[in-house]
């Protein structure tokens, strides 16, 4: 049976209950919450392996056969972003380890992220709409803990905003719901997809897709991302990598399902506002990048551009396009958040956060330095590391498709997020020192070894593309023929 | 009596609409619960209000009345209800550390 394709969902959600009543053993909590993220990755990597062997995977709950029950569907896309994240958990948990504080760890840190990525997991392998819906909300409701656990003024200050646009944006995919089923009665991906093409995407419809479009922006921060920069700098640094590693990318793989398997006939309207949308993204998170000191919305703008990047993937929805987003989510999950793990870094040695207000961590702490110069020169997309891999490929797709603007203004954007990173580089990193050796914060090894850690999974993926590639052209050819898909999950059996 | 409920659907989702653009924090929480409310009617009305019997096999004859909405409402109901209460203790503890529920005081530009 496949019933291996549930355990990334219950896994974490079975220990995360388990771990609420661990509470005073946090030793305990620690190493389960750990051992979990290993364990998943280690199962996607056999799911990987699998959907090579015997293509898409699927499992039927309850034995209700599609298109009437809830199933979970695990092709090669979603199995790769859930041990992309499963990776990042474990790291990030590695950072939480020494930086949260007792006081987070006593309260019920660990089992909140385990319920995140089960929510997280769980909008990946879903072949189910409404289910969709649901683990969206599991992994809302466990981020809204997440970012305001601690509870400092500014915290639940930025958090109720935070809580009160996702529950509008809740709101909005309940309503695009009950449109969806009132017009075409199911709720199974595949099937909806089948009954679109069967009846023509007629101009309801595409008003349909375009109220999920607005929905997907939200929660993917792609134009309207006003919510965001603010939500992702109060929570502590592991709590911040993690939001800036998953929750977008979350909506953008969302996004990825609606438009590449059930919207897909009126390319002309949906697909060209994606374009826009993702072009206005770009340029305004390299404004955001650009206009602030303060380290934390720098940061935060980068996460911005890099989904302006990525669905600009997704609107040209050329296989070559579809390869690069591939590659350039999994890169971003973790350069990201190696870059939030390095600016909580920087602003927990220096007491500032503005890196005008640093200068010559790199005498103080050389190996830091270099990670902050490794992941900079990885987010720009120089050779050898992960970046460039995924702006190749999406460069490649632009100019199949001759989108010659976007292509510029793809490429632009890397050179603004290598400029937005040198400033912070050359001030904070470089320069005069002006910590004596004295006066310096020591950096204790457990927070320098998950950033190393990370560094060696963006050098990894930059060298090792060639041996995922053909989980990743197995994936694009997904995308790229909905057929696929759909016939896994109705054909047959 | 899908009409009825379609100017139902309206009036509510009119007043929530008035409650969320409101200052007050309470106010604005309120008019999420009354919005959560008005699309679970819209889920109920979309798929078509009582269209035939019940739906068990061999208890009752043919055509059944879609129990799907029903249960899509159910779930809807739950998730709304944890969140609205999140969001009830979210505020509250906002509101003492802050010490103001109006969001115009909650802007919170001063690290600027």
């Amino acid at each position: 049976m496949n019933n291996i394709v549930v355990i990334p969902l219950i896994l974490p959600i079975m220990l995360g209950i388990a771990l609420v009543f661990l509470r005073p053993y946090v030793k305990t909590q620690r190493v389960i919450s750990l051992l979990t993220m290993v364990a998943i990755a280690v199962v996607s990597v056999i799911m990987l392996g699998r959907i090579q062997e015997t293509g898409i995977m699927r499992l039927d709950f309850g034995g209700w056969k599609p298109p009437f029950g809830i199933l979970f569907v695990a092709d090669s896309f979603a199995v790769l972003l859930v041990l992309t994240t499963s990776i990042v958990t474990a790291i990030c948990l590695l950072y939480a380890f020494s930086s949260i504080g007792e006081k987070r760890e006593n309260m019920f840190f660990y089992p909140f992220v385990l319920l995140l990525v089960a929510g997280v997991n769980g909008s990946f392998l879903t072949g189910d709409i409404f289910n969709l819906f649901v683990c969206f909300e599991v992994m809302l409701l466990a981020s809204y803990v997440l970012i305001t656990l601690g509870g400092e003024k500014a915290q639940l200050r930025e958090s109720l905003k935070y809580v009160l646009i996702n529950v509008l944006a809740s709101w909005f995919f309940l309503v695009a719901l009950a449109y969806l089923y009132g017009t075409l009665g199911t709720l199974n991906m595949a099937h909806l997809a089948e009954r679109v093409a069967e009846a023509g995407q007629d101009p309801i419809l595409t008003t349909i897709a375009l109220l999920f479009l607005v929905v997907f922006a939200l929660k993917a921060g792609l134009l309207l991302f006003f919510w965001l920069p603010g939500s992702y700098s109060v929570p502590p640094t592991a709590v911040a990598a993690l939001f800036g590693a998953l929750l977008t990318k979350v909506g953008i793989y969302a996004l990825f399902r609606m438009f590449t398997l059930i919207f897909i006939h009126q390319p002309e309207v949906t697909h060209m506002l994606i374009k826009g949308m993702a072009a206005v993204t770009i340029i305004a998170g390299c404004l955001g990048a650009l206009a602030y000191k303060d380290i934390r919305q720098i940061v935060a703008y980068n996460v911005v551009i890099a989904v302006g990047f990525v669905l600009i993937g997704l609107s040209v929805s050329t296989e070559a396009a579809f390869e690069g987003a591939i590659y350039y989510l999994m890169h971003d999950m973790i350069a990201k958040a190696m870059l939030f793990l390095l600016a909580g870094t920087m602003i927990y040695l220096t007491g500032e956060t503005r890196f005008d207000k640093m200068s010559g961590l790199i005498r103080n702490y050389p190996v830091f330095g270099w990670m902050f110069f490794v992941v900079m020169v990885s987010l720009a997309g120089i050779p050898p590391l992960s970046g460039f891999v995924g702006k190749v490929l999406i460069g490649q797709g632009l100019i199949e498709t001759g989108s010659y603007v976007l292509l510029a203004l793809a490429f632009i954007s890397s050179v603004v997020v290598l400029y937005s990173l040198l400033r912070i580089f050359l001030n904070a990193i470089f320069g005069e020192t002006i910590i004596s050796i004295e006066d310096e914060t020591p950096l204790p090894k457990r927070m320098l070894t998950p950033i190393v850690l990370f560094a060696i999974c963006t050098i990894a993926l930059g060298f090792g593309a060639e041996g995922l590639s053909s989980y990743v052209s197995d994936a694009a050819n997904t995308l790229a023929n909905p057929s696929i898909y759909i016939d896994a999950v109705l054909g047959g059996k | 009596m899908e009409t009825l409920m379609i100017l139902l659907i309206g009036v509510l989702i009119a007043v929530a609409t008035y409650l969320i653009l409101s200052k007050n924090l309470i106010r604005v929480i309120l008019g999420t619960a009354v919005l959560s409310h008005a699309v679970h009617l819209l889920i109920l009305t979309i798929a078509g209000v009582k269209k035939g019997n019940v739906p068990l096999l061999k208890e009752a004859e043919a055509p059944y009345t879609d129990a799907l909405p029903q249960a899509l409402i159910l779930t809807a109901i739950v998730i709304s209800f944890a969140v609205t209460a999140f969001v009830l203790v979210l505020a509250y503890r906002t509101y003492q550390s802050n010490g103001t529920d109006d969001l115009e005081g909650l802007r919170g530009q001063e690290n600027e």
